[in-house]
């Protein structure tokens, strides 16, 4: 266990006492399992969250996200394992004790309070005095002082969000938990929420974890991101680290698209590694962004990293270039054409181009695709391809 | 044609009448015969109209014993099992425990089995157990709370699977202790079953006469006592009793509803 988790009392320096004091409200999980009988939800998970961030842990259903929230919640307790607020363990503390909150996935507003009353019951419960004026400001800040004598059934899905979230916020907990917030909005609505989310999030300077299977809308608001699956942290990282730069095929593939192509690393070609597809196509991969340590690597890149041409002399020098595809399948929307290209090197092969005007190419079309190869990564060989992209279309994104 | 139409467009409207008019019309006979003056002693026939019986609703104090008896024995039996009723409902939605179905298909019997059944079983079983000087107010407010406490437990238990579980979480993470959230969330959620189930058990109870009349051995409850009067002759305080029931009813739902009623029609 390191020294920060100790809890005796310490003699320390002033310089001590500042360091001391910033880390007080990190939230740490330390080694954390949850069972539950013979399935293990979350297995050995250790994880530091900043205080002050917005953090999202990003998973399809059933990977231990929301295990993982109501750990840190209350609402259930760990197998093993600790979860510190600072340096405060409360591993084994009852939900009502800690100054943790949570927004809820259905909201769970009480149905026989009025908005004002949900609002203040967290502050009742504590018995602080004067809560008028607290309320007040909190009906203001989610814009809903208007209707804080009405019951949580004559709101719309939209304000009863803002409810579960401002019931939540006038506490001001250390850590403010989201579970799914958004999921019961309509797409219009979530945007929205997206933004005003974020907002508050920087007025008001609390650390909020967010639990989602919406990979934009981790992308939209986190700081950092989490993907989990089954009960373990695949990647953790800045949303664009996560994006260009995917530790496994299943980050790579959940997080967006990618083509992933199986080849074996030939050798160095300056900052590069040259690799043979499986095809006997030879691509360049950058060295620093190459995750596999042995000889068998999967090559990826975004599809709208990569141009679609309709013969080899168009192609950039430099790229890449992959041969001997025809368009399966083109569809048009608006701002950009998605190709699915069958070639030698992949069945399907997806393509985005910006519509700038070019050339649509129709299915059938005989076509060469390229990519730049410093946007390309490498991913161990041994892997399961395929991973994380049925959880992808699971989650519906 | 015309007539034919308007039938048409009537007819729901018509059956709804035809229907209430069908459920109601015993409690206006009730009302209104209580203002009669019979010349005999059976109350059955309209002869003329008087107050007679609502100034003398105890009819000289005949009817005092019975009446009280049936009152305090059903706000007993009400109360025993509406306590009794809600807790075994929690007990059943909210924890799984070893015979839980077992428990649950026991708690359907005394609404299932014939009252004819339970009420000579009942009798068999307090003459043994107890013996003849049992039976009387302590074997039929046993009685009572055995039947009552079934409709208790289904009532309780339908509003308390309709409630979300999230809802007390919700509490929980707000900083109200197990007290707090059964008292503030729990209750107040449950609290229209439990009502509806207390008022279950007050009607059930009040005017039971089977289970009642083999368990009560010398005492008389109010309907076992008109049963009796009813090969002597009845007097029209019966239907006072009976109207002032109905009233006091149709008060209780007054007060529940019409502030509910006022305040959408007032949204509106």
């Amino acid at each position: 266990m390191s020294k920060d988790t100790d809890t005796r009392p310490r003699a320390v320096s002033e310089r001590g006492r500042a360091r001391v004091d910033t880390e007080a409200g990190d939230l740490k999980l330390v080694n954390v399992t949850k069972r539950f009988g013979d399935f293990a939800a979350v297995k050995d998970l250790t994880l530091t969250i900043p205080q002050g961030s917005f953090f999202a842990l990003l998973g399809a259903s059933g990977c231990g996200k929301t295990t993982t929230l109501r750990m840190v919640s209350g609402l259930e307790e760990p197998t093993a394992g600790r979860v510190l607020l600072g340096d405060h363990d409360v591993t084994r503390l009852r939900p009502y004790k800690r100054p943790v909150n949570t927004v809820f996935q259905n909201y769970a507003l009480f149905p026989h309070l009025t908005i004002a009353e949900n609002i203040a019951f967290g502050l009742k419960r504590r018995g602080v005095k004067d809560i008028k004026k607290p309320v007040q400001d909190m009906l203001d800040l989610i814009e809903l002082s208007h209707i804080g004598a009405r019951k949580p059934n004559q709101l719309s899905g939209g304000q009863q969000q803002r409810v579960a979230l401002g019931r939540a916020l006038i506490n001001r907990p250390q850590v403010l938990l989201l579970d799914e917030p958004l999921g019961a909005l309509d797409l219009k609505l979530r945007r929205q929420m997206q933004i005003e989310l974020k907002r508050i999030q920087t007025e008001v300077g609390l650390t909020f974890v967010h639990v989602t299977h919406d990979q934009e809308e981790a992308m939209t608001m986190a700081d950092t991101i989490a993907v989990m699956n089954m009960g373990r942290i695949e990647q953790l990282g800045s949303p664009t680290d996560l994006y260009e730069n995917p530790k496994t095929t299943f980050v790579a593939n959940f997080l967006g698209q990618s083509n992933l192509l199986p080849g074996k690393v030939a050798g160095p070609v300056g900052e590069h590694l040259q690799v043979v597809l499986e095809d006997g196509t030879r691509v360049l991969i950058p060295a620093a962004r190459n995750r596999a340590g042995g000889e068998e690597v999967i090559v990826g890149v975004r599809p709208e990293k990569v141009s679609i041409h309709s013969s080899a002399e168009d192609v950039p020098d430099g790229h890449n270039v992959l041969a001997g595809g025809v368009v399966t399948d083109t569809s048009f929307v608006g701002v950009s054409t998605q190709y699915v290209v069958k070639g030698p090197y992949c069945d399907e092969f997806g393509v985005f181009v910006q519509n700038d005007g070019a050339l649509i190419h129709r299915p059938g079309s005989e076509v060469v695709v390229s990519w730049d190869p410093s946007q390309g990564f490498g991913l161990d060989g041994k892997q399961d391809i395929d991973a994380g992209a049925e959880a992808d279309l699971e989650a519906g994104s | 044609m015309a007539v034919v139409n308007w039938f048409r467009k009537h007819v729901i409207a018509i059956v709804a009448f035809l229907i209430f008019f069908f459920l109601l019309v015993p409690n206006f006979v009730v009302v209104w015969m209580s203002f009669n003056k019979p010349s005999g002693k059976y109350n059955v026939k309209w002869e003329k109209f008087s107050f007679d019986a609502w100034k003398n609703p105890l009819d000289d104090g005949i009817l005092h014993d019975p009446l009280m008896l049936s009152l305090e024995i059903a706000l007993l039996a009400t109360l025993v099992a509406t306590v009794l009723g809600t807790m075994i409902a929690f007990a059943i939605v909210r924890h799984s425990f070893k015979g839980r179905g077992f428990v649950n298909s026991v708690l359907f019997l005394p609404m299932a089995a014939p009252e004819i059944v339970m009420g000579t079983t009942l009798l068999a079983l307090f003459l043994n157990t107890f013996g003849v000087s049992f039976l009387g107010f302590k074997s039929i407010l046993i009685a009572h709370i055995m039947f009552c406490v079934s409709y208790v437990v289904i009532t309780v238990k339908s509003r308390l699977n309709g409630m979300d579980p999230m809802l007390e979480k919700a509490a929980q993470d707000l900083y109200a202790t197990p007290w707090q959230t059964f008292w503030r969330v729990t209750f107040p959620l449950v609290a229209p079953g439990i009502g509806a189930a207390a008022l279950l058990s007050f009607a059930l109870s009040f005017d039971d006469f089977i289970i009642t009349e083999m368990t009560a051995g010398n005492s008389v409850t109010f309907p076992y006592w008109i049963w009796n009067a009813v090969q002597k002759g009845i007097p029209p305080q019966v239907n006072v009793i009976g109207s002032l029931m109905l009233i006091i009813t149709l008060a209780g739902i007054a007060v529940a509803e019409v502030p509910k009623w006022l305040k959408t029609s007032k949204a509106h």
